[in-house]
């Protein structure tokens, strides 16, 4: 038996005054005693560089650790569409309960609502923030802030910077960050991979990472580690997600202890670009933005697939989400959305060459609106469409598909974002808290930067200050005996390179594409059986032995994505492990065996209103299962409907 | 030394194989800063014109891979020219031939079957080479943290619309902040100058009244820590314009120079 116990520490009283009595009741650690304590912050995306930034500014010193050549790069740059808050400043009824609401309902009622209310809380801060930042959100001619509508909800608060938001958050975040680096307050390391988590005494105090240009082992000591490495989309190959965008940091942290939370829910984005061929090494997204002005279409009949979309007449075509939501139409939620596009291509009427596409189409926009004002609202993404397709979409309907975008499931944590393990905190993507089983649009930006810049700072102060600590260096044996497995494990995965003939990337494709195949926007039983042993053998055959030409151990992206496919073949069957023990529907998780009539999700909210937290035993295929349950105060499960 | 790599995707069907193109290309290797680096000539076939440029580069590896040789170390990232991760000299230009886009985001549509292609890292003293197509852009890194900033501390701030900016400013400041810090300005740069890369921040800063409280000190301290890098001097040449991937306009270097005299004045 496990002694693991879940206590997921929220506050007592109404969800509304949980945080006020938080911050009230929270210990402090005084200015003077801050510069006593390290705090080790792994990512630089829109979390870990909001974080960096505020606890060195503080007074704590901070080492913060990047991948890539700069932080600048972490894949948040990449966000397109918006940032969420309660602004209201569209008079269009919005509040904090308004978006504390959504976002329990968009999650279909599989979040903590003690978390996502406290979101709601600080969302206005953020903008706060970041204007002072100098973020350069769009404005109105007035001078004052812009908004528009994202899916999901019925009112305009996402603030956004063309389609490049999450790149000016960040940016933001970044300058920020790099301010503390000039003040000698954060220490920067980049081209740094971790690749484990040193407990000592049961607290997390350190990591050991693989420099990437050198190929040394380094050892690092804190008295806190804070990992903001982002989701696990890649472990299906083909996403919206970026090159190097990995598990590996979190998972070696579920190896050490941590439990991983919700691992099967994982968003389908509906609007990216489709497929196009076998070399195709990564999905772009065309921002959910889009669905403001762009009318989702396929033609009635199957016979029109393949005519030119402009032939189509009025009547032939058939606005299916209009038709089935006239509430939110356009707008409804990404998995309702996707899950309707993979129907329609599925009964033979999709478009395009794969006839697994759909129509986004601006026409009736550009009418009404004018070209010029599609253009400064979409400028750059219909640039980046016609780069990609050689179509222009400002006379021919986009073609869309749904593809994964984002990982709701994380490692878990507590109120305070803190693991189960004591003095590891895990933020953003990384973590499970606040998406429930989908996350609405515009809404990662803003839980990135409210973990960083607002929650953070004050949970992890309480654990520093009520926390005895016992001296640690890196000389610790458990430094050592980490640091010794990490070289050892890269050693097995150089010698097991020796032996095969298929490369590191045919692995990674087998496997992304066993993973869209079974545990993507469908999933039975049979599928999910069918993926777990294919993952087995899979992952069998590449530790017997996959093809690695250069066996150095300096700079090697082959041996970087060796170490990540691992472990990606590892969190890939937990998933699927995790699909399988939840039968039901519920969001982005769509078990076919559990379906309503007019085949919308349909949740168990009897037998599934808990959080699935799984502990490692040694190897993937004995985790153990633990369940938190959720208990909603607020906003009562009900069959969520758009129409 | 030639070479023709595997290639793993060209066995598809004949139809499709007409539209497959062959391309030689003649890629810089070098293992490390200490060796000397040289061209590797590789006939690449099964190009398709959908791939995109990163993609064509992934097909190398693999082919090359499979014949025992080591792959061609480049960095990218998200592929959708946005991380500025991407580096490559196609054929003397930053980022090749197309206005306004990053390597990623180049497709081998705009090359032609037989084409020889020659691809080079970024070449300037402030980037030292890593490996390859890699180089060090940790310099520019080092001009941001130098002042690229409003020095805000993360706490309670005062309500945004109490500060209105025009639509005009808004706009053109972020026509400045689109810079994605891939360093293609230096790189095409004769004189391997960093003032567009530097310019974009300090002009998306200024035009804001949030950035412009510390203007002056921005600027100088920016510019300052660009020289001691040991980027070279702007003689208003223009390459950096047409090589960047988000049309960054050279006039940003005017407003720079302003600043900075302005700056050096009061000082």
């Amino acid at each position: 038996m496990s002694n693991i116990k879940l206590d997921s520490n929220v506050p007592a009283g109404p969800n509304s005054e949980k945080w006020s009595k938080f911050k009230d009741d929270m210990k402090l650690v005084n200015p003077a005693n801050r510069r006593k304590h390290t705090v080790i912050v792994v990512g630089t995306g829109l979390a870990g560089a909001s974080a960096s930034a505020a606890l060195a500014e503080m007074g704590y010193r901070v080492k913060t650790f990047t991948i890539h050549d700069t932080p600048r790069r972490a894949h948040s740059i990449a966000a397109q569409g918006g940032i969420n808050a309660t602004k209201n400043y569209m008079n269009d009824g919005d509040s904090v309960h308004r978006l504390f609401y959504d976002t329990v309902k968009g999650g279909d009622y599989r979040s903590r609502e003690a978390n996502v209310h406290r979101l709601a809380e600080v969302s206005t801060s953020i903008i706060d923030q970041c204007v002072a930042q100098g973020v350069p959100f769009a404005r109105e001619y007035s001078g004052e802030l812009a908004n528009r509508s994202f899916g999901g909800t019925q009112v305009s608060r996402t603030f956004y910077a063309r389609g490049q938001t999450g790149q000016q958050l960040l940016l933001g975040a970044y300058q920020s960050m790099m301010r503390q680096v000039d003040e000698k307050a954060v220490e920067l390391l980049t081209r740094r991979e971790m690749l484990d988590l040193v407990m000592i005494n049961g607290k997390a105090r350190g990591i050991i990472t693989r420099n990437l240009v050198t190929g040394e082992t380094e050892r690092h000591v804190a008295d806190a580690v804070v990992l903001a490495t982002g989701g696990y989309s890649r472990v299906y190959f083909l996403s919206t997600n970026a090159f190097n965008s990995n598990a590996t940091a979190a998972w070696r942290c579920h190896k050490r202890g941590a439990l991983f939370a919700n691992p099967c829910f994982t968003q389908i984005h509906p609007t990216c670009i489709p497929v196009s061929g076998d070399n195709q090494s990564k999905l772009t997204l065309m921002s959910e933005s889009l669905r403001n002005d762009g009318r989702v279409w396929v033609p009635k009949k199957k016979e029109d697939v393949k005519k030119n979309p402009n032939d189509i007449a009025e009547e032939d075509r058939d606005y299916y989400l209009e038709r089935k939501y006239p509430s939110f139409g356009n707008l409804v939620p990404r998995d309702v959305a996707s899950r309707n596009s993979k129907e329609v291509c599925d009964e033979g009427r999709g478009v395009g060459e794969s006839g697994l596409a759909v129509y986004l189409d601006f026409r009736d926009s550009i009418q009404r609106l004018g070209e010029s004002s599609i253009r400064e609202k979409y400028g750059n993404l219909f640039h980046m469409y016609e780069e990609i397709t050689a179509e222009n979409p400002y006379q021919v309907p986009m073609r869309i598909y749904p593809a994964i975008h984002y990982t709701m499931g994380g490692l878990w944590v507590d109120y305070n974002l803190m693991s189960n393990l004591p003095g590891l905190f895990v933020l953003g993507e990384a973590n499970f808290s606040d998406h429930g089983a989908n996350r609405l649009g515009a809404s990662a930006l803003m839980q990135g930067l409210a973990d960083g810049y607002f929650v953070l700072p004050n949970t992890l102060s309480d654990y520093l200050a009520k926390t005895t600590f016992t001296k640690a260096s890196t000389e610790n044996p458990e430094f050592k005996a980490a640091e010794d497995q990490v070289r050892a494990d890269v050693k097995s995965l150089i010698e097991a390179g020796k032996k095969g003939t298929k490369t590191v990337m045919e692995f990674y494709r087998e496997l992304g594409l066993t993973m869209w195949d079974h545990v993507g926007m469908a999933r039975s039983e049979e599928g999910l059986k069918t993926a777990i042993s294919k993952i087995q053998n899979l992952r069998r055959e590449f530790h017997n032995g996959y093809k690695l030409v250069v066996q150095d151990e300096g700079f090697n992206k082959n041996l970087e994505v060796a170490g990540r496919v691992a472990d990606f073949m590892e969190l890939g069957e937990l998933m699927a492990k995790d699909a399988l023990s939840r039968r039901e529907s519920c969001g982005g998780h769509f078990r076919v065996e559990s379906q309503t009539e007019d085949g919308e999700a349909k949740r168990d909210d009897e037998n599934f209103a808990y959080v699935a937290a799984w502990e490692y035993k040694g190897s993937v295929t004995d985790a153990v299962l633990h369940k938190e349950p959720l208990v909603f105060e607020d906003v009562h499960p009900s069959q969520r409907s758009y129409k | 030394m030639s070479n023709t790599p595997a290639n793993p995707s060209a066995k598809s069907d004949p139809a499709k194989l007409a539209k497959l193109m062959t391309l030689n290309l003649r890629v810089w290797r070098q293992k490390s800063p200490k060796e000397a680096g040289k061209f590797a000539a590789y006939t690449l076939k099964g190009v398709s014109p959908n791939m995109s440029f990163l993609e064509m580069l992934d097909l190398l590896n693999e082919g090359l891979h499979h014949s025992g040789d080591a792959p061609v170390e480049f960095d990218s990232d998200c592929r959708e020219g946005i991380c500025g991760s991407c580096s490559c000299m196609i054929n003397g230009q930053a980022h090749g031939p197309e206005l306004g886009t990053a390597t990623c985001q180049l497709y081998m549509r705009k090359f032609k079957d037989g084409d020889t292609i020659v691809i080079e890292p970024w070449r300037a003293t402030a980037f030292p080479l890593v490996r390859d197509l890699v180089v060090d852009r940790s310099a520019l890194d080092r001009i941001i943290s130098a002042g690229g900033y409003t020095s805000v501390k993360v706490g309670p701030h005062a309500e945004p619309n109490s500060m209105l900016v025009s639509k005009d400013n808004a706009e053109k400041a972020m026509d400045a902040a689109a810079c994605i810090g891939c360093g293609a300005c230096v790189a095409a740069c004769p004189n391997g100058s960093a003032s567009l890369f530097t310019a974009a921040k300090i002009t998306h800063l200024s035009l804001l009244p949030q950035g412009k409280v510390e203007s002056h000190r921005r600027s100088y301290r920016m510019v300052t820590q660009m020289d001691e890098e040991g980027f070279g001097h702007c003689t208003n040449i223009g390459e950096c314009q047409s090589a960047c991937p988000k049309d960054i306009s050279i006039d940003t270097i005017a407003t720079m120079r302003r600043e900075y005299m302005k700056a050096i004045v009061k000082s």
